[in-house]
């Protein structure tokens, strides 16, 4: 127990740093809403450039879905475990995370690489600029989300800051869910 | 709760608070108190770059071509730097962070009853991250080419192409100054939020909150709804001039209109953002100043929540002319006019609290009256600016400026010097001179009338904003239009050198003026039950709140307030 | 964590998503539009509702927090009917494309 009384209230019946949590994804919300709003637009209008949504490669985005959802689980993981209270699992479960964020992260480049060298670079058309700031915004969020992880798994280890395996554990799986639609808006939506 | 105190006694850092160096105390402080005058005396020195900006192009309008006492030659490009700074300043490095950062931070966790803000140190963090987004924004003034010239609105393709805008640094400095500063108060209102919904003191009810605190978490909120797309925005900006994309430019695909509906969907709400801290703070002046309870507390939050509803879908009216679908116009014609009920209402609350009481012209009183006849003018001249067909005439002219004036002025300026000499004897355990503060008042607000009443006139005889010399236009260089803007050029002269009465009274009260008691001014909230000014940590012990914010000359009391923590008989 | 809950079936939450993610890719392999568009994006709302009610534990948080949410939701949506006219419907009568086909810009000159 450190810092002010305040942060410890919960006239609410949240805790306070959940309650956060939950404040900072509402305006990511609007941030990627933005974003993914602008982006609809366009493409509704038949913009032209958007066909090019049938070169991004489909496996390559399914197998990025299929590693952040894994991640979730593993993060998800670790906080049912904390809540037992086995550290050792969670310093685990989070650093399993984390390689989940860096596998990701590699197929990112793997892709961005292949449409670099392919022409496909940022300024080529709007999709291609949308492209690049939707999913590098989520790649930026993906760094620091595991950047922060890493951080609090020591914490763990030491044995304190319980909490903040959930808060980073909500923050995770909203990333998740960012990915969840850039995926079939990026991806598979050809029409 | 006892729990929770004795734990925290044991902490060394709130028992020991005297022990903190200077430079933990001042600069790299946890206190929300410093924090929140970190950001005040910020805001103040931007607001006197701010000042002088205007003071440099109002005299080139004046005196086209002229040197200009204290600043020099004013040129086209520079003239346009200057008022777009001028805008961007005193919304974004003024307005927010004096009445939003500055005073939520002071007033949230004395007025709810808690120890500080439930973040300390992600309070210091935005702190930080706004003071490097003021030094980001002046560092812009001295790149090559300038600050950047194109309007507070900052519309691609004039924004997103060096080759029009001709500050290529600038304008992309300019960016990344309000990207820093939206994140800052993205961080400081969850912190805001947070603490008004987690840390109240004991038995204060969602009721029994003060206005003040209320409007400044409903501004917050409004503007972490609406700042997002924006957010997005700048970053798409930004593509555009550093890396070449062309989300605004139609040569490349893109839409510059795009970029007007992200900036005004955040643009308009921002409008009430500022508006509603600066009226939850009257509301607090008005009431302890007429010694009445605020005349229905409900039906002013409710108020307040309709217009901040409503905030959200009037953003269109900023673009009537810029080639809208016109069926769209009317729809935002409508709620631009619904917009004025719930405020017209929130004002009669106010007339109606002044109402038979004991009125007491005290020197925040007459702030908060100037505010409310102040901006009763800007408000009533914006529903002829929400009609789509008046405003194709009166769009970008003066009318305008001036209409716009009269609601942020008073926001901002008004506002703050109510809200500054209301909690001065708070913030620094001393009593400001009463006769200069009257000074000052008079010295302010009459030249601020002189300089904008005028403009209104100038606007309906279809004068544009946002041009360097009208003399190059032979109907607007007449002489008695140019003796119009001469006078309100002379009295912005007037007003500032007014403020010198206010800077004078500022600190020389806050090392000489008089000692300041608890409660200088008989008021119920709980910031005034503590010493002037407040110790690490606030309360000694938690309050305990048993009443409303507003118990003023309740009938059967000896004393005419009733402060909150008072435990009934 | 006083706010006890019983902890959903983690792991089967994740096979759920694993084959709704199966379904969202192979449905546009049949290239019908329509059923891309309901598996694309259906399945993209399946499957981020089980990631909030169930990892990010939603399910169980207080009414304030979905309020919270699906006002954010809602006013994407007014930002997008507001603007969507005007991104959308370029096509009105006055608009002639002046610098393609030079036609206009001669005759102002």
């Amino acid at each position: 127990m450190h810092g002010p009384i305040a942060t410890h209230r919960r006239a609410t019946g949240i805790p306070t740093g959940r309650l956060a949590v939950w404040w900072l994804l509402a305006s990511e919300i609007f941030i990627f809403g933005g974003l993914v709003t602008c982006f609809l637009l366009f493409k509704l209008n038949g913009s032209p450039g958007f066909e090019d949504a049938a070169l991004t490669s489909v496996t390559a985005g399914a197998i990025n879905t299929f590693v952040l959802l894994t991640s979730s689980l593993s993060i998800v993981l670790a906080h049912a475990a904390i809540e037992n209270g086995d550290r050792v699992k969670t310093f685990r479960y989070i650093w399993y995370t984390i390689g989940g964020g860096l596998i990701f992260l590699g197929i990112k480049t793997y892709e961005y690489t292949g449409k670099i060298v392919h022409g496909h670079v940022i300024t080529e058309n709007l999709f291609w600029s949308f492209y690049y700031t939707m999913t590098g915004l989520h790649a930026l969020h993906v760094i620091g989300g595991m950047v922060i992880m890493a951080l609090i798994s020591f914490d763990i280890r030491k044995g304190y800051n319980f909490q903040r395996v959930e808060l980073i554990g909500i923050y995770w799986h909203f990333v998740d869910l960012v990915w969840i639609f850039l995926f079939p808006l990026l991806y598979i939506a050809n029409f | 709760m006892s729990q929770a105190t004795a734990a925290v006694k044991k902490d060394s850092q709130a028992e020991h608070h005297e022990e903190l160096s200077f430079l933990y105390k001042y600069i790299l402080p946890v206190d929300h108190k410093i924090i929140g005058m970190q950001y005040i005396f910020t805001g103040l020195i931007m607001a006197i770059i701010g000042g002088y900006f205007s003071y440099a192009f109002r005299m080139q309008l004046a005196f086209p071509g002229e040197v200009v006492p204290l600043y020099g030659l004013v040129g086209p490009g520079e003239y346009n730097m200057l008022i777009t700074n001028h805008g961007t300043i005193m919304i974004f490095w003024v307005a927010m962070p004096v009445l939003i950062a500055g005073f939520g931070n002071y007033l949230i966790p004395l007025m709810i009853g808690c120890d500080d803000m439930v973040f300390p140190r992600l309070n210091r963090l935005s702190y930080q991250i706004f003071l490097v987004s003021a030094l980001v924004l002046i560092a812009s003034f001295f790149v090559t080419g300038g600050g950047f010239g194109g309007a507070w609105t900052s519309y691609p393709p004039l924004s997103s192409n060096a080759e029009y805008s001709l500050t290529d640094w600038g304008a992309s400095l300019w960016i990344l100054a309000v990207a820093l500063e939206f994140v800052s108060f993205l961080l400081g209102g969850i912190n805001f939020i947070t603490t008004t919904m987690n840390a109240r003191a004991p038995g204060m009810k969602m009721m029994d909150i003060p206005i003040a605190v209320w409007f400044i978490v409903i501004a917050v909120i409004l503007f972490m709804a609406s700042v997002g797309p924006l957010i997005a925005g700048a970053v798409m900006l930004f593509m555009d001039q550093r890396l070449g994309t062309s989300f605004f430019l139609p040569s490349g695909g893109g839409d510059p209109l795009l970029w007007q509906h992200l900036f005004w969907f955040f643009g308009h709400p921002e409008v009430y953002v500022v508006l509603l801290p600066t009226m939850g703070i009257v509301a607090d002046v008005i009431t302890v100043f007429s010694r009445k309870k605020l005349f229905g507390y409900r039906t002013v939050l409710y108020t307040a929540f309709a217009t901040g509803g409503l905030s959200f879908v009037v953003w269109a009216h900023h673009q009537f002319i810029a080639g809208i679908d016109p069926r769209v116009a009317n729809v935002f014609v409508v709620t631009t006019v619904l917009i004025s009920i719930p405020l017209a209402e929130m004002m009669f609350s106010y007339i109606a609290t002044l109402y038979g009481g004991s009125i007491e012209l005290k020197t925040p009183m007459l702030w908060a009256l100037g505010f409310l006849a102040a901006f009763l003018i800007g408000g009533v001249t914006g529903i002829y600016l929400g009609a789509s067909a008046l405003d194709i005439y009166f769009h970008d002219s003066y009318f305008v400026l001036a209409h716009f004036h009269y609601t942020f002025f008073p926001i901002t300026i008004i506002g703050m010097f109510a809200a500054l000499t209301f909690w001065f004897p708070k913030m620094f355990g001393r009593m400001m001179n009463e006769t200069l503060g009257k000074i000052h008042f008079w010295g302010t607000f009459i030249p601020f009338n002189c300089i904008f009443l005028p403009l209104f006139f100038l606007g309906l005889a279809g004068q544009n904003r946002r041009v360097y010399n009208f003399q190059l236009y032979p109907d607007l260089a007449t002489q008695d239009l140019q003796n119009i803007r001469i006078f309100a050029t002379l009295s912005l002269v007037v007003m500032l050198i007014f403020q010198l009465v206010f800077i004078y009274n500022f600190f020389v009260s806050m090392f000489k003026g008089e000692k300041a008691p608890n409660n200088p001014w008989n008021a119920n909230t709980l910031e005034w039950s503590i010493p002037s000014p407040p110790p690490h940590g606030n309360f000694k012990t938690l309050p305990t709140v048993y009443r409303g914010a507003y118990e003023y000359s309740v009938p059967g009391r000896e004393l005419d307030y009733w402060p909150q923590n008072e435990a009934p008989k | 964590m006083s706010d006890a809950h019983t902890h959903p079936n983690y792991i089967k939450i994740w096979y759920w998503l694993l084959v709704l993610l199966a379904i969202s890719v192979v449905g546009p392999m049949f290239e019908i539009p329509a059923l891309t568009i309901i598996t694309a994006f259906g399945i993209a709302i399946v499957k981020s509702y089980l990631v909030a009610a169930y990892f990010m534990h939603l399910k169980f948080e207080k009414a304030i927090i979905w309020f919270l949410l699906t006002l954010s939701i809602i006013l994407l949506g007014v930002f997008f009917f507001g603007t969507a006219p005007d991104l959308m419907m370029t096509e009105g009568d006055q608009w002639i494309d002046c610098i393609a086909d030079k036609s206009c810009v001669e005759q102002r000159l």
